[in-house]
């Protein structure tokens, strides 16, 4: 008989993976994908390929050349760059999209420590990053039979209601991944029933915008329905404001989380420069996270108190 | 009680009959000196003396200790130095055996008064936490503050053992003669006994073994590891919170397993002492998984072969998967606390590689007690002991729901281990 393994309990362990974890996110993003590709053409699934495709190479090249473990298998390059594809417009110039994901991965990702370790969320800071650098990325495309030549946030902001058919759809302007809601439920519900996620940053989020907008514009139910179905609230909301590295673990953390970020996107919206205010929300909270996580900690169970 | 406090649902390959358990005999025992917390007992005997089943082989030492029975009759090989599971050495007593088990002539049963004689018959009875914990179980009792519960632990939330349950179907009068006498003479107020869901059978048995009593009853508890924590069943059957550091005595409460309580029952009607414990044997390189009943000190590998080899043993365990401690060599004894033997072949016996840390917080929001093991090993590294004692490291049973649960795979249990021991450590340092 050989020698005996000698290890340190548990000796069993859960099937979950961070791969496993990665590849539910993307199976999740595939339907706004799909949608993205039918509302606004070929064009979107270049966009998307190429952020990809360059997100897995800058990660696995950077690994290369400072001699650190590959980590591209975790499939969490795949999910920046089909993030980051998703909140761009489907006509963005592929040199840009490779140059975004350059950014999400080396600068906000890599630099930082890799898988974890980022501050802020790599597709969000790209995102915010490129509409800055890249001001044709400041007027979105249109899907490819569009009537109206607004977003429906623009639309909004200028006091007309854009058809809340169409919002659900996905048949409006924006970005490629962000304008059917429909899309992004299903992919949502995936998350939740496949417990990736949890239903408090979302429904936070969601809730804080629909009751401020509801407040903020008329009182009117419908017109509340349509600033949260409008812009890149949905995805931002289940995709991008979940993202465990930068949000809060625990539930009341992850409420108050969600609260800032529909809060501050509101703000934007009816007070800012931008149309849009869900990157710059996230990413504010994705700021703040240390400090919400530090006061939102679980009380521990018969936990002594230790003076400091 | 508001809500039940966290934890995972496991698989639970309880594959074994829980209904018989066959006996087993050895042709030699090791039986350490150290099988409880506190000191090691004493060895009384030497090369060459003759003993029986039942005969006192080591002394208890003074203050937190336990007495050691010859679980054998024959001849005493010598005493020894065996490398224990907590990698310390300690002396071990070998007998081999006659193959006549015959029981030493002087066992009576003990004469029960009042509650001093109680607390020394348990103290005699060698009797420890055979839940796993091997906590000597006088000790329990012997308190000056009033215990208004008793709270019999027959959660057996860990994968494969069915060992508890095995109790529960066939020791009930025991346990109810135990029952009868500890609420006697320690005024005990009212007796729970916890019982995870999925053990039908055994709620059944149970129920009727409470009936018989007018302050008992049985608890039915979720199937949610780790129910039979000794804090999560405290507070899961009377509401009550032990504190960290605290004792369960601190709320009033005395927890003890159910084949604890049943061989305090057979030793106060009987006055055989702990010498042969129910062990359940399974795993993946076990050919026919089953409840034996193995004297105490047999080697593992016999109890292993009576079941069957059917593939090369990687990895073998005392307990169960979940807070189990890996075996270093299959020549090691069965324990008094020994619940379980699992074997397991090369397949279940590798150790996951371990990735970054995601920060989901999966550890810290399944962890009952609500620790963050993640906040615990930044200060670790750190040397941060004020934060490791926050994030409540010294809080931390060691259940391993964090590491089971950590799509990373980072072995949290051992990270808070490391913790503790930093911990005590630098306490030492600041007493000198």
């Amino acid at each position: 008989m050989g020698k005996l393994h000698i290890s340190v309990s548990p000796h069993i362990r859960s099937s979950n993976t961070t791969q496993r974890i990665m590849l539910d996110v993307v199976i999740s993003l595939l339907p706004a994908a799909i949608a993205g590709c039918i509302i606004f053409g070929i064009s979107a699934l270049w966009v998307i390929l190429a952020c990809v495709f360059s997100s897995v190479v800058f990660e696995a090249l950077f690994n290369i050349i400072t001699k650190r473990t590959q980590t591209i298998s975790d499939l969490s390059a795949v999910v920046t760059g089909l993030l980051l594809a998703l909140n761009l417009p489907a006509n963005t110039p592929l040199w840009q999209a490779v140059i975004g994901s350059a950014f999400a991965i080396i600068i906000v990702k890599c630099l930082f420590g890799g898988i974890g370790c980022n501050l802020v969320n790599p597709a969000i800071t790209a995102r915010v990053f490129m509409l800055i650098a890249f001001t044709n990325l400041a007027k979105p495309a249109f899907p490819l039979d569009a009537v109206s030549s607004a977003t429906p946030l623009v639309e909004l902001a200028e006091g007309s209601s854009p058809s809340l058919i169409n919002l659900f759809l996905g048949n409006i302007g924006g970005a490629l991944g962000e304008t059917s809601a429909l899309a992004l439920l299903i992919g949502g519900i995936y998350l939740l029933v496949r417990r990736v996620i949890t239903w408090h940053i979302p429904v936070a989020t969601i809730a804080t915008v629909f009751v401020l907008s509801f407040l903020l514009d008329a009182f009117s139910f419908i017109n509340a329905l349509s600033w949260v179905l409008s812009g890149g609230l949905i995805i931002g909301a289940f995709f991008m404001a979940t993202d465990y590295v930068t949000s809060p673990a625990v539930a009341k953390g992850k409420i108050v989380f969600g609260i800032g970020i529909g809060l501050i996107t509101v703000l934007i919206r009816f007070y800012g420069n931008y149309p849009e205010g869900v990157s710059f929300a996230i990413l504010m909270l994705n700021i703040l996270n240390p400090y919400i996580e530090k006061f939102s900690k679980r009380k521990l169970f018969g936990g002594k108190h230790y003076e400091e | 009680m508001a809500f039940y406090l966290k934890g995972v649902k496991l698989s639970h390959k309880k594959n074994t009959s829980p209904e018989k358990a066959e006996k087993i005999s050895v042709n030699s025992v090791t039986i350490p000196m150290s099988m409880h917390i506190g000191r090691p007992a004493n060895a009384v005997v030497k090369k060459g003396d003759t003993v029986a089943v039942g005969s006192l082989i080591g002394e208890a030492a003074e203050g937190l200790s336990s007495p050691v029975y010859s679980s054998v009759s024959g001849s005493v090989q010598g005493v020894g130095e065996i490398l224990l599971s907590n990698g310390m050495t300690g002396a071990a007593v070998t007998i081999e055996s006659d193959g006549e088990m015959t029981l030493d002539s002087s066992i009576t049963p003990p004469t029960i008064n009042n509650r001093d004689d109680l607390i020394n018959a348990l103290s005699k009875s060698g009797i420890v936490g055979l839940g796993g914990a091997g906590f000597p179980t006088s000790i329990k009792f012997k308190t000056d503050k009033p215990i208004e519960y008793l709270i019999i632990n027959s959660a057996e939330c860990e994968p494969y053992i069915t060992s508890d349950n095995y109790t529960m179907l066939t020791k009930a009068d025991m346990m109810e003669y135990a029952i009868e006498t500890l609420v006697k003479f320690f005024g005990i107020k009212k007796v729970i006994i916890g019982i995870e869901k999925n053990k039908p059978k055994a709620i059944a048995k149970m129920r009727e073994l409470s009936g018989k009593f007018n302050n008992a009853s049985v608890k039915v508890l979720p199937t949610v590891y780790p129910q039979g924590g000794e804090k999560v069943m405290v507070y899961h059957t009377t509401g009550k919170v032990v504190a960290e550091g605290g004792l369960p005595i601190d709320v009033g409460c005395v927890v003890c397993n159910c084949t604890t309580v049943a061989e305090i029952g057979k030793y106060l009607k009987t006055g055989i002492p702990l010498v042969e414990k129910v062990v359940t044997v399974d795993g993946d390189a076990i050919e026919n998984p089953q409840n034996v009943i193995a004297p105490i000190g047999a080697p593992i590998k016999d109890v292993l072969e009576f079941c069957g080899i059917k593939a090369e043993i990687a990895k073998a365990l005392y307990g169960g998967p979940m807070m189990g401690i890996s075996v270093t060599d299959l020549e090691k004894p069965v324990l008094k606390n020994t619940n379980a033997l699992l074997a397991f072949s090369q397949k279940q016996a590798f150790v996951p590689k371990t990735t970054a840390c995601i920060r989901c917080g999966a550890c810290a929001n399944n962890c009952p007690f609500g620790i963050d093991p993640v906040a615990i090993l930044k200060s670790y590294k750190e040397d941060d002991y004020l934060g490791m004692k926050k994030a409540g490291a010294l809080l931390c049973m060691e259940c391993g729901c964090c590491s089971y649960v950590c799509p990373a795979k980072i072995p949290n249990v051992q990270n808070n281990k490391l913790a503790k021991e930093a911990i005590r450590k630098e306490a030492q340092r600041e007493v000198k």
